[in-house]
């Protein structure tokens, strides 16, 4: 799936985030996103899902070909984008295997509880999740691990066409990172595509991004291949935006 | 947001439909001395109840409308028709119900549901309740599961014991009235030691328009027994209001068990103002499941005294108010003796300009120590044109009390519909899997049948109400 951002300006009450940015991810590649706190992220993140409190002002987000923008959260997700939330929600008295089957039937409407199950059994040990996991209320009460690799489960679920992972390393202790950093690898293959946002090499360490982005200030200031991680990790994002 | 979708979208063809068929009996309009010699001569009653009724009518007449709560100010008594009967003759058997309520309760799958879960069943159309069937093996254990006219013929001694007793004709205005025109509801005794392992289930329709249904249900489970009796009604949708008055008296006798649900799904033209008592002897357990998801106005707290020491109360509710409803719903917890415990917890949702309130007494009287009270209403509010009120009233009288008081009001708040959304689900399914989340709690107390059915109903509602 290719993903075009063309000239994208986004506010947040009436402030200005995202001013002017041009992304382009092709199909098969993983994309990593670096950048400081506050510097649009996450709005980036939440806007390519349609969340209502980021107001588009002026660009274009062609998914194959098709207007993203005049599409509903929902619409979005079925086309096969998939969002790994940075804070994931939490839903009280929803089972969290309840909502992860009503979920899967809006890809798979024949989908049966039993070969769901067998599925969600497999990805449980994938995570090193417990088996009565999917028996607690979505989010609620989880650990801030716990709810990262509830994110990841639900993308080895889902299996989407282009993933985007707001900051999952973060709050992950170094076996679960390796545990969710080696589910994804797995995903790896030409028909899927990943934008990872995050502020440290660690993750990437693992990924192995084909395509690395310095973001300042609302726009990718810098683009460049895999070596460009080893630099921000050494000089810092304030001498890079010095190079820019 | 466009909200503006009538509640229980849907409930026209599922309950809303009338039976276009005359009463065999019907009173005229209003209601006086005459009208209700006449219910009482028809039911060939003693002269002990006919004494009952005419003191209680008294009563209701010089009480005057609560002014407290909910609005009652636009209910006309003289306009309600107070007894109407489909027919001269109860029956136990689906084959001698008049073809036109057969066809009601069908529509309304009772009869289903008898097959499947329940152990006893009777259904009330209108005044009278047409159709009283109870299992063999339970009758023989010496359950008695009838409606309150047999029990009054059948069981005399019984009935003259705890009738109005629990709840006595002065309480209230709304009771004073069931008193007076009282008919129909169910009179249960389960003997001692008898654990009735299947639900009992009584069923609440109102055909006639303007009418009023009194029905008055008397429980009784003696030392160590265990009942759960189930209360589902309907009605059709007229544009003329009626009422719903009904008296509910639980006996819980020492050491035993009684859990009584209520799934209220009045229309939205039904006045709902239901007295509900039940009294807890030594270590007995009264348990009050209820849910208001119809009607115009409800006006429903359920009350548990306990009596005796090691009492147990736990009352569970839920209330649903969508455009033109006010919920006005809560409980009450007496405490009168020493370890006694209770639990409190209210679950309310508003939307579409509806509104809940939610009332609650808390009392522990004076030398019922070590008393353990917990309380916790949440309210959900849906948009910025619905209300939710809480009015907790607290009277502690021995300090050693253990009280736990907690309120919570929210919303649904956008960033969770938006992580749904980003799912898959629809804005209505994503509401929906909030609102049944959040009250999860009562929903896994139902019979697995009226948890379904209640949460199709949420679903449908917000099916409509989600643009």
């Amino acid at each position: 799936m290719k993903l075009e951002i063309k000239d994208l300006w986004i506010s947040v009450n009436g402030k200005q985030i995202i001013k002017g940015l041009n992304l382009d991810i092709n199909k098969g590649e993983i994309h990593a996103l670096m950048g400081p706190n506050g510097s649009g992220k996450s709005t980036l993140a939440n806007a390519l899902l349609g969340h209502p409190k980021y107001k588009i002002e002026n660009g274009e987000i062609l998914l194959d070909g098709i207007d993203l923008l005049k599409l509903k959260p929902e619409e979005r997700a079925k086309k096969g984008l998939f969002l790994a939330f940075q804070y994931p929600l939490e839903i009280s008295g929803v089972k969290f295997s309840n909502f992860l089957f009503s979920v899967m039937k809006k890809y798979d409407h024949e989908l049966n509880i039993v070969k769901f199950k067998q599925k969600l059994n497999e990805t449980l040990k994938k995570l090193n999740l417990d088996e009565n996991f999917p028996n607690r209320e979505l989010n609620y009460g989880f650990s801030g691990g716990e709810k990262k690799r509830a994110e990841i489960l639900q993308l080895l679920m889902i299996n989407p066409q282009l993933a985007i992972l707001d900051e999952t390393d973060s709050g992950l202790d170094i076996d679960s990172l390796k545990l969710v950093a080696k589910a994804v690898n797995n995903l790896r293959n030409p028909n899927f595509s990943c934008l990872v946002i995050t502020h440290y090499q660690r993750v990437l360490n693992y990924l192995k991004p084909d395509v690395v982005h310095i973001m300042v200030d609302g726009n990718i200031v810098l683009t460049g291949d895999y070596e460009l991680v080893n630099e921000i990790e050494s000089k810092g994002y304030e001498n890079i935006k010095e190079l820019v | 947001m466009e909200e503006i979708l009538q509640i229980n979208k849907g409930y026209e063809e599922k309950y809303g439909f009338k039976d276009d068929v005359e009463s065999t009996i019907k009173t005229q309009k209003g209601l006086n001395e005459d009208v209700i010699k006449e219910i009482s001569k028809y039911k060939k009653e003693p002269s002990w109840m006919i004494e009952f009724r005419l003191k209680a009518y008294g009563i209701f007449k010089s009480k005057p409308m609560p002014q407290w709560g909910a609005n009652l100010n636009e209910i006309n008594f003289d306009e309600i028709i107070y007894y109407a009967s489909p027919s001269d003759k109860k029956s136990n058997s689906w084959e001698d119900v008049p073809e036109y309520v057969k066809k009601t309760f069908d529509k309304l799958g009772i009869p289903e549901a008898e097959r499947k879960f329940l152990g006893g069943v009777g259904a009330q159309y209108d005044s009278e309740v047409i159709y009283h069937n109870l299992r063999k093996d339970l009758e023989e254990q010496g359950v008695i599961f009838t409606d309150m006219d047999t029990a009054v013929q059948k069981y005399p001694d019984l009935v003259k014991k705890y009738f109005g007793k629990i709840i006595p004709m002065g309480d209230n205005k709304f009771a004073a009235l069931n008193s007076a025109a009282w008919s129909g509801g169910s009179f249960i005794y389960v003997p001692p030691n008898i654990d009735v392992k299947v639900p009992l289930q009584a069923y609440f329709r109102i055909n006639t328009k303007n009418f009023g249904q009194f029905e008055r249900t008397l429980i009784i489970a003696d030392k160590g027994s265990k009942v759960h009796y189930i209360e589902g009604c309907t009605a059709p949708i007229y544009s003329s209001d009626s009422l719903h008055a009904a008296v509910v008296e639980i006996v819980a006798l020492e050491g035993s068990n009684v859990r009584y649900t209520t799934i209220q799904n009045w229309s939205p033209n039904v006045y709902n103002l239901v007295t509900k008592r039940a009294f807890a002897y030594k270590n007995a357990t009264v348990e009050w499941v209820d849910g208001n998801l119809g009607s115009k106005i409800t006006m429903k707290y359920p009350s548990v005294f306990m009596m005796e020491e090691g009492a147990k109360a736990n009352i569970l509710s839920v209330a649903f108010a969508g455009k033109g409803q006010h919920q006005d719903a809560g409980a009450k917890a007496i405490h009168l003796a020493p370890n006694t415990t209770s639990t409190i917890t209210s679950k309310s949702i508003c939307k579409d300009g509806g509104r809940t309130s939610y009332r609650g007494l808390l009392q522990v009287a004076k030398g019922s120590t070590k008393v353990k009270a917990n309380v916790t209403c949440d309210a959900l509010i849906l948009d910025e044109i619905s209300r939710s009120d809480t009015y907790p009233t607290m009277k502690i009288h021995e300090q050693d009390s253990s009280i736990t008081h907690e309120a919570n009001v929210g919303k649904v708040g956008e960033d969770q519909l938006f992580y749904l959304m980003c799912r898959g689900l629809s804005k209505a399914e994503a509401m929906s899997m909030i609102i049944l989340g959040f009250i999860e709690q009562f929903t896994k107390e139902l019979p697995m049948d009226y948890a379904i059915e209640l949460n199709r109903l949420i679903q449908l509602e917000m099916e409509g109400s989600v643009g």
